[in-house]
């Protein structure tokens, strides 16, 4: 088209080696006028207080207080999740093994089946219910306090002190941005890597996102280690010990994320890293009332409501397969059975494996799963409170051991099915994907497998 | 009823994503810190019974392409074409957010500013003269505070008085170094001789004076896809990868 010729006619106009030299001249005649139309319409009244963000951040970004205060406020953040949830645990289990109660004797009165009563009641309700109750409470808690963490606008600080570890990983200084919104949901993060311009990097961001807890997962990790890694500790002790335990896996997960990036920046990815501006915003005092609402409403509501949908279904699917024999075992066990020696060579048992693989689409789903797989064969656990639910991990021969290895699977693990889509999305490639699931998996097996044989090898357990 | 379509512009981190869930009532995810919203979000409000679009574009420093963010921002605005860019200035750091403006202001004539964050802005002791600014701007400056809904009803009026046409504005076009301003001048004339009268030629010429190939690949694909009947509506590439919504 002639159009288009004259066009390529003109885009030349300008000398390659001019280019430099003309941009920097449109940008400094930019920010003068800038400067001078400021100076017209701004009047500072107090130096103070404008320089107070700048105060904070020689704190908080500091070369020696950066680092303890980013573990003292996550340890703090810990430490009120679990401190508060175990009391609203308890009552909700409570109420609903006291709800259960007047189901079932309606189910009597109407002359329901057993098996009637097996499905909806045993499987489904009971399977909900641990779910709500074993959920909800730290949730409400952890997501407020985060996001009220979030709003103030601590975490690009928490960036920038990570910002110089991902350099020397020979990643992007912008992947710390991209892990930190993997704390929330790695699915999200995995589109928020796009802000990373170069490809080499922006793909070190995606292949190591879920190496950090997401909504779905922290529940998990902060059940188990409140049920197992602090059985020596009473009261408030309890509760610090169950802390750090969570912050270490955090921690861990932040270096896995580390060492992998590195690896691949010195293999598949080779690379140097790029230069960057980090942006540190000014502190904001949060609307905490908003925050806090919009918090508990918007995300707590959101991962619950995933649970509770995927999770129903898959209760009934699970109680199902458990109570169709061939033979003389259920679908389920022949399936648990396949499994075990593998997930016993881990530390964990068949079970654990078939939740994780079962609940591939959510990892809010993985420990419900477990639970009704467990409540279908015979340990038929009335929900009561948080000790109840311990003894049915310990009928089914749970030890500490098992807890830790199955927080550290899940925290290693592949990356869930919505966040594997979106990575075939950025990436278009099915190589990648198919990376993207294989790095976590194999370490995690890796990881799982050390640990167990350690352990036993020196018969802690 | 004729629908308006709003672009919401402006720096990371300036409340845009706050304004936008303010007007719309969306609960688009907001949060402190440079980088939430990579794509393009879009929501719909009524002011005084007029259908109003609102398109949140991605948080930018400046229009060149640097990133994909920045071209998606960009292309949006020159070649959708929306009826008013509304854009987000953050009343705290006013000389940042002024740099951006100035790039908008050489883009498109339908320019509202707002400067949001004047509720920070009072409290770290700045004192803003929205006038003076709107005079040396030759566009309207709203000082709003989104997140407390303050100054929201004067913003949808002056919206639509600009939609509708009653105000009319005359922004500063920016003046460069005279050697460059010559040779924009020059371009200029060509430019409009070839596209007419619907691109920002002025602009365009700085563009290719600066050597944005990236523009002006989007730019002829823009024409192509007109000349096929595209229309107005045809997508640019980079808006056409980006238009997914958000999960989560």
């Amino acid at each position: 088209m002639d159009q288009q010729q004259r066009l390529d006619a003109l885009a030349a106009v300008t000398p390659a080696e001019e280019l430099d030299h003309i941009r920097e001249s449109i940008v400094s005649n930019l920010f003068q006028k800038s400067r001078e139309l400021c100076s017209k319409s701004v009047v500072i009244q107090d130096k103070n207080q404008l320089y107070k963000s700048e105060k904070l951040d020689r704190i908080f970004t500091s070369k020696v207080w950066g680092f303890p205060i980013m573990l003292g406020l996550l340890g703090v953040v810990f430490y009120l999740t679990i401190a508060g949830a175990n009391v609203p645990s308890s009552m909700l289990a409570n109420f609903f093994g006291w709800v259960e109660g007047y189901i079932t004797l309606a189910f009597t009165a109407m002359n329901a089946p057993e098996w009637l009563h097996g499905l909806l009641v045993l499987g489904l309700y009971r399977g909900t219910s641990w779910v709500v109750s074993v959920m909800l409470p730290p949730m409400a808690i952890f997501f407020p306090v985060f996001a009220l963490l979030e709003n103030y606008g601590y975490l690009p600080r928490v960036a920038f002190n990570l910002d110089r570890l991902f350099k020397k990983s020979g990643a992007h200084g912008k992947q710390s941005l991209t892990m930190a919104m993997g704390f929330g949901c790695n699915a999200a993060a995995i589109m928020s890597t796009r802000i990373i311009e170069s490809p080499r990097e922006r793909m070190l961001a995606i292949l190591t996102n879920n190496f950090v807890p997401c909504n779905g997962r922290w529940p998990t990790l902060i059940l188990l280690a409140s049920l197992f890694m602090a059985v020596g500790f009473t009261g408030g002790m309890h509760t610090l010990v169950t802390a750090f335990v969570v912050m270490g896996m955090v921690l861990f997960g932040v270096i896995i994320t580390l060492l992998v990036s590195w690896m691949l920046s010195k293999t598949a990815l080779k690379g140097t890293p790029s230069h960057y501006t980090l942006e540190l915003p000014p502190y904001r005092k949060p609307k905490m009332l908003n925050t806090i609402l919009r918090a508990s409403l918007d995300k707590t509501i959101y991962v619950l409501r995933r649970a509770v949908k995927v999770a129903a279904p898959a209760g009934v699917l699970t109680w199902v397969l458990a109570n169709i024999y061939i033979g003389d075992t259920s679908i389920l066990l022949h399936f648990v059975q396949f499994l075990d020696p593998f997930g016993q060579l881990l530390g964990m048992d068949g079970f654990i494996l078939m939740a994780f693989i079962i609940g591939m689409p959510a990892n809010e789903i993985v420990l419900p799963i477990l639970l009704m797989g467990y409540l279908s064969t015979g340990a038929l656990t009335e929900v009561e409170d948080m000790a109840a639910l311990k003894q049915i991990f310990l009928d089914n021969g749970w030890t500490w051991l098992t807890a830790l290895n199955m927080m550290l699977f899940s925290l290693l693990h592949f990356p869930c099915g919505t966040t594997l889509v979106n990575i075939f999305k950025e990436t278009k490639s099915w190589k990648w994907t198919f990376v993207a699931f294989a790095i976590p998996t194999v370490i995690a097996i890796g990881v799982t497998f050390a640990v167990a044989q350690v352990i036993r090898g020196f018969g802690w357990v | 009823m004729k629908e308006y379509t709003i672009a919401l512009a402006g720096n990371p981190n300036t409340g845009k994503s706050t304004l936008f869930n303010a007007l719309t009532g969306l609960k688009q995810h907001t949060g402190n810190w440079a980088g939430k919203t990579v794509t393009l979000a879009s929501g719909y409000y009524r002011y005084k019974n007029i259908p109003l679009k609102i398109v949140d574009l991605p948080g930018t420093y400046s229009l060149f392409s640097n990133s994909e963010d920045e071209e998606v921002a960009r292309d949006y605005i020159v070649f959708e074409k929306p009826d008013v860019t509304l854009l987000v200035l953050d009343a705290t750091s006013l000389e940042r957010s002024l740099n951006l403006a100035l790039q908008v202001l050489e883009m498109t004539d339908q320019v509202l500013i707002c400067l949001n964050l004047m509720d920070e802005a009072k409290k770290k002791g700045l004192k803003i003269n929205a006038k003076q600014l709107s005079k040396n701007l030759g566009v309207p400056v709203i000082p709003i505070s989104a997140r407390n809904r303050e100054g929201l009803d004067v913003l949808s009026d002056t919206l639509l008085k600009m939609c509708s046409g009653t105000i009319k504005t005359k922004p500063y076009k920016m003046k460069y170094r005279e050697e460059i301003e010559a040779k924009i001048i020059k371009l200029e004339k060509e430019l409009s001789e070839i596209l007419g009268p619907d691109y920002p030629a002025r602009w365009l010429a700085i563009r290719f004076l600066d050597g944005d190939s990236k523009l002006i690949a989007a730019l002829k694909n823009k024409l192509a896809s007109n000349g096929e009947g595209g229309g107005v509506h045809g997508s640019t590439t980079a808006l056409g990868r980006s238009g997914g919504g958000h999960s989560c």
